[in-house]
């Protein structure tokens, strides 16, 4: 069984006490063990998180495979393409095939090199900005199937360290949402599934 | 009369709402520090009067789930933002652009609730509302406003950011509460409701991101002046989420009671290109649909929307045009909630699944000429009766959501799908 860092630790047990129940810190934990991990979620991380809070593993498991994000297996950079409705209705399906077709992969697939995954989700809260994408969770909006083919290339030749959705919106998007405002300096993320340091999210 | 609540900062001040100096100077946390002065039963009053309504999709009057909440020394307030009902993203623009706003609410609230302790269930794809609130969070504890002596008032509260992972379920407050608690996101048999026993079995208020941004000016206005605004029974603004083949999508704030054809086509601009309007959702995917030819003309507010047996719910509208495939719309939102059920209730589990596999052989044309009556059968075990608002046969609405398309499709379009089975084509 792997160990995680003293760093790590120290988060996870600061994680536990935050809750009145050590179990409520179940999913933030699962976010810290993929980080710790590498990316995918492992049997290992998933022992150390029931250790943390008093669960057994096949619990954690439970609670685990009930969420879509918890991943078992995923690409240094994951892409999403939204399907439901109102992408839907605005060319979603010509949107993830591009993107799977760029990648070489079929809906669901993780490239050769492990360098991408793309995958067709449910809504994620950007109708307005339809087709709506997220890489690593962060938003890209109004993707037409060639931008998606170009977002996919950069990703896969460039392979960068972390995305930021300010920098992908401003060269793979088109009509957003609403005004997103100003940019988000602290949004640079990457790779999969390195959540920023806020809230219960597993960050440093 | 105010018609702008919740979008006045964000719109004047584009690039710094979010952040605490900017709300500051346009007034923000006075709110606060008058509540704090009043009795919390005062603020309970005033949101009974205001009439505000719950506006994450049930619609349920804020002041009296409020009431309903139990004596305990020990008590919750849970912010459901958790935003996934398809077409919705109106939280989100609330939460990235005016995060201090979502927060003085939450304060006020938690005060006149006599709860100490906030959790904000903000979903796990909204990674940026969630930064937004939590350094909203951490600015408002340097100001003194979140901890242990809220602007030297004496009394303590804690706010914390919990991020979701991919399940609309957990919109369900009685699955949030589970999924807060660690386990599956699973709603539980109601009752007893979360105002009796909710997280860790405690009494607990569950309450959306927009309700609550409400609070603050209803404390500084008085309940009676947001009572003032709207028509009866859909008081106040609202948030509501334009989408699909619509010419101005986005979010809007708007009084309710202008009519639909108001909404879609001078705030949304129209049906895209100019096309012909062939059905919108009037209140997110749950929700049945509307057609130009019976509905058009009719107010936007909760009462006529219910009558004509749909809902406003989340605020989501989703215009289709003449070219829609009504199938394949249909098609996507049944997938949406055959994705999306938690498999606790086999009417749910199983007919969502069932109701897929037949759209999806109608579209790819194999269906069946039996397939339109299963299609109703099927809806009929999840819905008994397909009345609305809906029957059920399970824990939680999502299954009689998924319903709604197809008695959408089946009352406004049978003979498309008639012909669509007939001819066994696909029209994309």
């Amino acid at each position: 069984m792997s160990a995680w860092s003293d760093e790590t630790m120290e988060r996870a047990q600061s994680l536990v006490a935050s809750y009145p129940d050590p179990r409520s810190a179940v999913m933030p934990l699962l976010y810290l063990a993929m980080r710790e991990e590498g990316g995918p979620l492992t049997d290992d991380g998933m022992r150390i998180v029931a250790d943390l809070i008093g669960y057994t593993p096949v619990q954690v498991q439970a609670v685990a495979s009930f969420y879509t994000m918890y991943k078992r297996h995923v690409g240094r950079h994951l892409v999403s393409v939204c399907t439901s409705i109102s992408c839907h209705l605005l060319g979603a399906g010509e949107v993830l095939a591009a993107a799977a077709d760029e990648v070489g992969v079929p809906v669901g697939g993780t490239a050769e090199d492990g360098s991408v995954t793309v995958e067709g989700v449910e809504c994620i809260g950007a109708c307005g900005g339809a087709v709506a994408v997220q890489v690593d969770y962060e938003f890209v909006e109004g993707v037409t199937p060639e931008a998606a083919r170009s977002l996919c290339r950069w990703l896969v030749d460039e392979s960068p360290e972390t995305v930021r959705s300010d920098d992908m919106q401003e060269r793979f998007g088109g009509a957003t949402a609403f005004d997103w405002g100003s940019e988000d300096p602290t949004d640079a993320v990457g790779p999969m599934p390195a959540f920023g340091p806020y809230g219960t999210a597993g960050g440093a | 009369m105010t018609d702008r609540i919740l979008t006045t900062l964000m719109t004047e001040h584009p690039t710094d709402s979010h952040t605490l100096s900017r709300y500051e100077a346009a007034g923000g946390y006075t709110a606060l520090r008058s509540a704090l002065t009043m009795k919390p039963e005062e603020i309970v009053e005033q949101v009974k009067a205001s009439n505000l309504k719950g506006r994450g999709g049930a619609g349920f009057p804020t002041g009296v789930k409020w009431g309903f909440l139990a004596p305990g020394a020990e008590r919750y307030l849970v912010v459901n933002a958790d935003e996934s009902e398809p077409g919705t993203f109106k939280d989100r623009q609330l939460l990235e652009r005016d995060p201090h706003q979502v927060l003085e609410g939450v304060l006020i609230s938690a005060f006149a609730l006599d709860v100490h302790r906030v959790f904000v269930y903000v979903r796990g794809e909204y990674p940026r509302p969630a930064r937004r609130m939590q350094a909203a969070i951490d600015e408002a504890r340097g100001a003194g406003l979140v901890g242990d002596d809220v602007a030297g008032s004496g009394y303590a509260i804690e706010v914390s950011v919990h991020l979701g992972a991919g399940a609309y379920i957990c919109g369900e407050e009685t699955a949030l509460l589970n999924s807060l608690e660690g386990r599956r996101g699973e709603p539980r048999i109601k009752p007893p409701f979360p105002a009796v026993a909710g997280l860790y079995a405690l009494p607990t208020i569950v309450n959306n991101v927009e309700t609550l941004a409400n609070v603050p000016w209803i404390v500084t206005n008085g309940g009676s002046a947001y009572d003032a605004i709207g028509p009866e029974g859909s008081r106040g603004t609202r948030m509501f989420s334009l989408s699909g083949h619509i010419e101005r999508p986005g979010n809007y704030e708007l009084v309710m009671g202008m009519s639909w054809r108001d909404l879609i086509y001078d705030v949304g601009g129209g049906v895209r290109d100019g096309r012909d309007l062939k059905a919108w959702i009037p209140g997110g995917a749950s929700a049945p649909w509307f057609v130009p030819a019976l509905h058009l003309d009719t107010p936007v507010t909760d009462d006529d929307v219910g009558r004509l047996g749909s809902m406003l719910g989340s605020g989501a509208v989703v215009v289709m045009d003449e070219t829609t495939n009504v199938v394949a719309a249909a098609l996507s939102i049944v997938k949406f909630f055959a994705h999306e059920s938690c498999g606790q209730c086999t009417p749910c589990r199983e007919g969502t699944t069932w109701m897929e596999q037949i759209l999806e052989r109608i579209l790819h044309g194999a269906g069946r000429p039996s397939d339109l009556d299963l299609l109703l059968d099927i809806s009929d075990n999840i819905s008994p009766g397909l009345r609305w608002p809906p029957a059920m046969t399970t824990i939680c609405p999502l299954g009689p959501s998924a319903v709604s398309p197809i008695t959408s499709i089946m009352r406004h379009f049978r003979g498309e799908v008639e012909e669509m089975v007939m001819a066994g084509a696909t029209h994309v």
